[in-house]
């Protein structure tokens, strides 16, 4: 239990140390690498209590992909990290006050600041059940029973955000020739050679 | 004497962390001698598929030409280049060699052998093996030059890219199994070797050694260190025992990626035909000669194939792979509901 | 038909499997290659390899000086300084030949009224050092007296043509 809590400061720690660097790190792909060390002590944190399937799908989605695809558009770009710093004190206090009011949020919601702990059973209510099945196996339950139609329409989302994405940056440009691989597989002998007699000194004309 | 030794290894806290910690070796020491000896065959078979004769003078047969390698690489100087980033440049190598080395604690060796049996294997795997390309990443950014970076541009995409359709491959088993437990992977499959996923599920079989070739950078697909255009792609900068570590992750890469295709689709470490002789024989013996095949095609390919072109690459990964394993997916699930054949748990 | 014919195979990768199948032939062929430190190819009597200054059967150096080489070597690798000798022969007080420039072309050979410098068969003379390289007269005649057999024998097979 002991090294169950070690771990758990250890891990919260360097989560939230390392989100401080994120945005305060003077070079953007320090910062997203900041941003992968962050994810990754979250899946630890998923990890401690329990939630194997939360943190490998953390790991495997925003590590292995997104965090991958930022760290891409960031290498590429060409920064001036001076500039961008420049109206950070200005934007401070509005930052703050976001953040305020999301630990605020969350804290109402877990009942610490003064609410009803309501919230709180239907978490516990989770944990019971993970008890039962395995917590893959629980979240499945869930997802594709009593929440089938919500799980459906976040997919719709999503694939209305893909399409549209797709729409806004395809550019049909004229004379630009395209390879057809399955046009050039299917180049016969026929098509493409002819086999001719040339004459002696006749040439071919 | 035997039985308070593993009364200590089992019962005391200080002997579960030796346990431990042997087990994690006795995975790890034969995976390098194995990662050695890879080296040792890929250049024995692609030099006799090019007619020539391949290391043959350090040792009988050269079988002692990798240990000279890595003596090489170890006593050799290593240089940081004076414009690179020199912290990220030195954990990069690190972080590749390391992932490949860690995701080897789900992998069962055989019935029960395995460092963590966890409920959520086949995810662990697919996860550590989405995080080596970090190594590539950084190690590319660091050198600061331009050739390690367009490699490492290129190896991003082109590992997002597969990735996505090894996670349908890896959903379409999950389907015929039911489990995310490798050994429970395995024991699916038991039977004759037309049982194992292979066969029933040929055409995933087939895009997962595909993405595999091009998860580990290997040859159509090795387009981050492609000689002709990049000098060595992302380990342009990098010398000596940095290097080596880039290697040895790289090989390690490999033969995990093998060891993945023989559970989930070469059934593991059942014997391919169920009876007498053949079940004498141990099961890690028969997984180690699964993962030895698929790394003989993996050197066998690399002999064989010309280097894709960059754009072809990326149309084989989006426009055939991801469109043909979805549909995949969706045919086996189907199949599965409507033939009755859903795994119960 | 033809076209289903087509698609079929290039759905069953009928390409890529005889490629394979073709380069797994191959693999077991004999080897093309030979096993070179042990066995070696044979060599041309004209061929143009390490240098070496040649003596006569009685330990005569047979180098006189006429500097035809000098003057012929088109990468200028040779330099050569003479005076007589104490019994009034004319003989080189120095003969070096800068290997790091040399081209192999064989014209000083050919220059040689007396056959004294030859190129030999020796093709294994890698150095650690480029100073190694820089070859003096001394090292020329060592040359000369280690390689006498193969570089006379090669000679005297080459003289019908001459």
């Amino acid at each position: 239990m002991l090294l169950q809590a070690i771990a758990f400061y250890v891990f919260a720690a360097v989560t939230v140390g390392s989100g401080a660097m994120v945005v305060v790190s003077r070079n953007p792909v320090y910062s997203v690498l900041f941003l992968i060390l962050a994810f990754f002590n979250a899946a630890a944190l998923f990890l401690l209590i329990g939630a194997e399937f939360i943190a490998m799908i953390l790991v495997i989605v925003y590590v292995g992909a997104v965090a991958v695809l930022f760290l891409f558009v960031v290498m590429m770009l060409d920064i001036n990290v001076a500039k961008i710093k420049e109206g950070f004190l200005d934007y401070l206090p509005i930052g703050a006050m976001i953040g305020a009011a999301l630990l605020a949020e969350i804290l109402f919601g877990l009942g610490v600041l003064g609410g009803t702990a309501g919230t709180v059973s239907t978490f516990s209510k989770a944990g019971t059940q993970a008890l039962v099945l395995d917590n893959t196996r629980a979240i499945g339950r869930v997802l594709y029973t009593q929440y089938f139609y919500l799980f459906q329409v976040a997919g719709l989302v999503l694939l209305v955000a893909m399409i549209g994405a797709i729409v806004l940056t395809l550019r049909r440009r004229p004379g630009v020739r395209r390879q057809r691989v399955s046009e050039q597989l299917y180049r016969s002998k026929e098509a493409a050679i002819t086999v001719v007699k040339v004459p002696t000194r006749g040439g071919v004309s | 004497m035997f039985t308070t030794v593993s009364t200590f290894l089992t019962t005391n806290w200080l002997g579960q962390a030796i346990l431990i910690l042997l087990e994690c070796l006795a995975v790890t020491v034969p995976l390098l001698v194995a990662v050695a000896y890879m080296t040792y065959v890929d250049r024995k078979v692609w030099a006799s598929i090019q007619l020539r004769r391949g290391p043959n003078v350090v040792g009988p047969f050269g079988l002692l030409q990798p240990f000279a390698d890595g003596l090489k690489l170890v006593l050799k100087e290593t240089i940081i280049p004076s414009s690179a980033n020199s912290v990220l440049f030195i954990i990069a190598p690190m972080i590749t060699f390391v992932t490949a080395l860690v995701a080897w604690a789900v992998v069962p060796f055989n019935d029960g052998w395995v460092i963590a049996d966890i409920n959520v294997g086949i995810l662990y795997l697919f996860a550590i093996s989405s995080l080596g390309v970090y190594g590539i990443i950084m190690g590319g950014w660091a050198s600061n030059s331009k050739y390690p970076f367009l490699g490492s541009l290129r190896s991003a995409a082109q590992m997002v890219s597969y990735e996505v359709s090894i996670g349908f491959v890896i959903i379409t088993v999950l389907l015929c199994v039911g489990s995310l437990n490798l050994s429970q992977v395995v024991i699916a499959q038991a039977g004759w070797f037309w049982n194992w996923f292979w066969l029933p599920l040929l055409p995933m079989f087939v895009i997962f050694f595909v993405s595999a070739l091009a998860e580990t950078n290997r040859t159509p697909f090795d387009l981050p260190m492609s000689e002709a255009e990049l000098v060595a792609g992302f380990h342009t900068e990098y010398s000596a025992m940095t290097f080596g570590l880039f290697f040895l992750g790289e090989y390690a890469n490999m033969i995990l990626l093998s060891a993945m295709g023989a559970v989930l689709f070469l059934g593991g470490w059942m014997s391919p035909i169920p009876y007498a002789p053949f079940t004498w024989v141990p099961g890690i013996i028969w997984f180690c000669l699964k993962i030895a095949m698929l790394l003989f095609v993996f050197s066998w390919t690399k002999g064989t194939l010309p280097r894709y072109r960059y754009d072809q690459l990326m149309r084989l990964g989006w426009k055939v792979f991801l469109p043909v394993s979805l549909g995949w997916v969706v045919l086996t699930a189907a199949v599965l509901q409507f033939g009755g054949w859903v795994p119960k748990h | 038909m033809a076209t289903l014919d087509r698609t079929a195979r290039s759905f069953l990768l009928t390409e890529l499997v005889s490629g394979f199948m073709l380069t797994l032939r191959y693999m077991f062929k004999p080897k093309a290659t030979i096993n070179y430190p042990y066995e070696r190819s044979p060599l041309s009597p004209r061929f143009r390899g390490e240098h070496a200054l040649r003596r006569y059967p009685n330990g005569e150096e047979r180098c006189i000086a006429c500097k035809l080489c000098e003057a012929i070597c088109p990468a200028q690798a040779i330099t050569i300084e003479a005076e007589p000798r104490e019994d009034g022969s004319r003989r080189t007080t120095r003969y070096d030949i800068d290997m790091t420039k040399c081209i192999y072309c064989g014209f000083c050979q050919e220059a040689c009224p007396v056959d004294a410098i030859v190129e030999g068969p020796n093709t294994e003379f890698s150095t650690e050092t480029r100073e190694e390289l820089l070859y003096d007269k001394d090292k020329l005649l060592a040359n000369g007296d280690r390689w006498e057999a193969e570089l006379a024998a090669n000679l005297q097979a080459d003289a019908a043509y001459r």
